[in-house]
């Protein structure tokens, strides 16, 4: 087993780990404002043919970043209308969303059933993005990169800046927010357009990195690992890396443990590993007594300050 | 053409109930089919073959039949509601298009004596179930002998979906193919517990290409695995229809999957009353397996060894699952000059030596 086994094993990692991670870092701030949105599922189908067919009108890849962003953030506007301006019930709004989604996509997608683009492949010259060991770190799509500065970049606005300040008082307490003079909704509209950008770009990851085409249901299920994921991670951007990471490690030592003969465990048994894993974080993170503080305190619930 | 989702079916059975008041006539002169899809017609595979062999059916019958299909049934008991409705709204042949589907269909069937239905893959039937199949693993027999004469690094991929006798059928088939061009080929098999998973699909090619796998071979829906053999350079086959615009590089050749002769016959049989309950396992010679056009980068040799694997099914003087077959563990399974019938293929649930697998 030598150093370039470990790198493809580790390249493989990557791909797995970044469209959840994406998805997960947007949910995530959505989450700290108080919203629970359902639709990442429906999202990341919606950003990956809208990356996938802005890429193949514009044939520029940026583009189609951009593209899947804009797609994600309408879709999520639309849940964003349901239940801040109508304060109908979050999780049915959500659920809806990843069915609207899963069908609008696959109907833009018709015209775009068999065609395919260039992957979106790594900037780097070829000498650093295909050397034998320099392309652990310069072999990726911009996109994995656009994810991993996304995690500090996070970090450092919901904790020192006073927007984000804003964002966690909305999500912990939207009453008090609205009474010192917040915008209650128009914080989570941002929020949540925010959480559908990243969905989308996560989504994009598919259609344009991985296998650069567009199959209707191509996510396959990632949104909903993304979701719980937000939770593994206790609603902390760290946790949430370490966590996509350890998601993603265990979804290739499922295949590679597979490919190389070992049959030891069920298959289901590591399907069901990031859900399993999730229950087992939250069971640990609440024994500490610390769930409390960390889940957003009005997650969930709809904002009505006449009552 | 009738499109439903899951959802409007129950808005459709309503509809379809008002119709038949409206217009009994108009209603009698179309004899309505039904089908029920595991994927998305768009998945450019197994599906999507399916969907072309419907579109076959309408096109040669015309005005005589209506069809309906239903896409994305899962293959559990949320099939069963499905079978029904399309039962209730008049469909007089259903097509249940997946393994996973045939307990459902049994079921259903046995609530509807008057209705008839035709599962794919599967083993059982009765009075008005009749199973359907095609003998994909000729078209394998042509893939994996491709794949030997192709093969540098002498290890082989085949991301497959589950265990499944279909599945196995085909790595046996494929192993023994590629292994009567070069004896020292080893054929790595990884199943993904899944037809359908593009991203899932490709990380499992990218595992068995790390794992020493110059060549890799799929049984799972998604052109997915040939994108990633493409931007690998390396090489592939399609499955289930010609998947060389996804990879033109990438795609040596592929098994297209032609349903629609199989059906049209079937509807048929239901227009003139003729339809019983059949087995059906067709094969290269009736035209259900097809093999695409060879890809430039298929060398002359392999194709001439390809041709005459085709040409030996095509007069019926071939068959790869002739002994001395011997299994993983080494034990000789087959006689040296038995040939394995149809019933044995239909039940095979052991791989055959070179075969390297979890379980």
């Amino acid at each position: 087993m030598g150093i370039d086994f470990i790198i493809a094993a580790i390249i493989t990692v990557v791909g797995l780990t970044t469209p959840i991670l994406l998805a997960g870092l947007g949910e995530l701030v959505v989450e700290k404002s108080g919203v629970l949105n359902l639709g990442v599922e429906g999202m990341m189908l919606v950003g990956a043919i809208s990356g996938f067919a802005v890429t193949v009108y514009t044939f520029n890849p940026w583009f189609g970043v951009l593209g899947a962003a804009a797609g994600g953030a309408l879709a999520s506007l639309l849940f964003a209308v349901l239940v801040l301006q109508l304060n109908s019930n979050q999780v049915a709004t959500g659920l809806a969303l990843t069915i609207f989604g899963t069908g609008i996509s696959s109907l833009m997608g018709l015209s775009f059933t068999g065609r395919i683009v260039m992957p979106f492949a790594s900037v780097f010259p070829d000498a650093l993005a295909k050397h034998e060991y320099l392309r652990l770190i310069f072999g990726y799509s911009p996109i994995v990169y656009f994810a991993l500065i996304m995690v500090p970049l996070t970090t450092w606005f919901l904790k020192s800046t006073r927007a984000g300040l804003i964002l966690r008082a909305v999500g912990e307490n939207d009453l008090s927010a609205h009474s010192i003079g917040y915008s209650v909704i128009k914080v989570r509209y941002a929020a949540i357009a925010f959480g559908g950008a990243m969905a989308g770009i996560g989504g994009c990851y598919f259609s344009m990195v991985i296998t650069p085409m567009w199959a209707e249901k191509m996510t396959a299920g990632r949104g909903w690992i993304a979701l719980a994921l937000v939770v593994f991670a206790g609603w902390r951007t760290g946790r949430l890396l370490t966590g996509a990471y350890f998601f993603g490690i265990l979804m290739a030592l499922e295949l590679y443990a597979k490919a190389s003969g070992f049959s030891f465990l069920p298959s289901q048994f590591w399907a069901a590993m990031p859900y399993a894993m999730t229950v087992v974080a939250l069971s640990f993170i609440s024994s500490r007594g610390t769930a409390g503080a960390n889940a957003p305190a009005c997650l969930g619930k709809p904002f009505l300050p006449s009552t | 053409m009738t499109m439903i989702s899951r959802r409007t079916l129950f808005k459709g059975a309503g509809a379809a109930t008002l119709a038949t008041l409206a217009s009994p006539a108009l209603a009698e002169d179309k004899v309505k089919v039904g089908f029920i899809f595991l994927g998305p017609i768009g998945d450019y595979g197994w599906t999507w073959a399916h969907n072309k062999g419907r579109e076959a059916v309408e096109a040669e019958l015309g005005d005589k039949v209506e069809t309906i299909y239903v896409e994305n049934v899962a293959e559990d008991a949320s099939a069963i509601p499905v079978l029904r409705d399309l039962a209730q709204q008049g469909c007089k042949l259903i097509f249940t298009t997946s393994f996973g589907y045939m307990d459902q269909t049994l079921e259903v069937a046995a609530e509807f004596p008057d209705v008839k239905f035709e599962h794919c893959t599967g083993y059982k039937r009765s009075d008005n179930v009749a199973t359907y199949n095609s003998r994909f693993h000729e078209g394998r027999a042509v893939l994996g002998t491709i794949a030997g004469k192709m093969t540098k690094s002498g290890v082989v991929g085949y991301l497959g979906s589950f265990k499944i006798p279909e599945v196995v059928l085909g790595v046996n088939s494929f192993a023994l193919s590629a292994q009567k061009q070069n004896p020292a080929v080893v054929v790595k098999v990884l199943m993904i517990d899944s037809w359908f998973d593009p991203p899932k699909e490709a990380a499992a090619t990218e595992t068995l290409i790390n794992l020493g796998c110059d060549l890799v071979t799929t049984h799972t829906d998604s052109p997915a695995p040939l994108q990633v053999l493409e931007q690998k350079g390396l090489f592939g086959f399609g499955q289930g229809a010609d998947m060389s615009a996804f990879a033109p590089n990438a795609h040596l050749t592929a098994i297209e999957d032609i349903w629609g002769p199989y059906y049209i016959e079937r509807t048929k049989a239901i227009l003139e009353g003729t339809w019983t309950s059949t087995d059906t396992w067709d094969g290269m010679i009736d035209g259900e397996v097809v093999i695409s056009p060879y890809s430039a980068a298929v060398t002359a040799d392999a194709a001439a060894a390809a041709d005459s694997v085709k040409a030996g099914y095509m007069d019926g003087s071939f068959n790869i699952f002739t002994g001395p077959i011997y299994d993983q563990d080494g034990v000789e399974r087959v006689k040296a000059g038995e040939v394995m019938g149809l019933g044995d293929l239909a039940t095979m649930d052991w791989f055959v030596k070179g075969v390297e697998s979890a379980a």
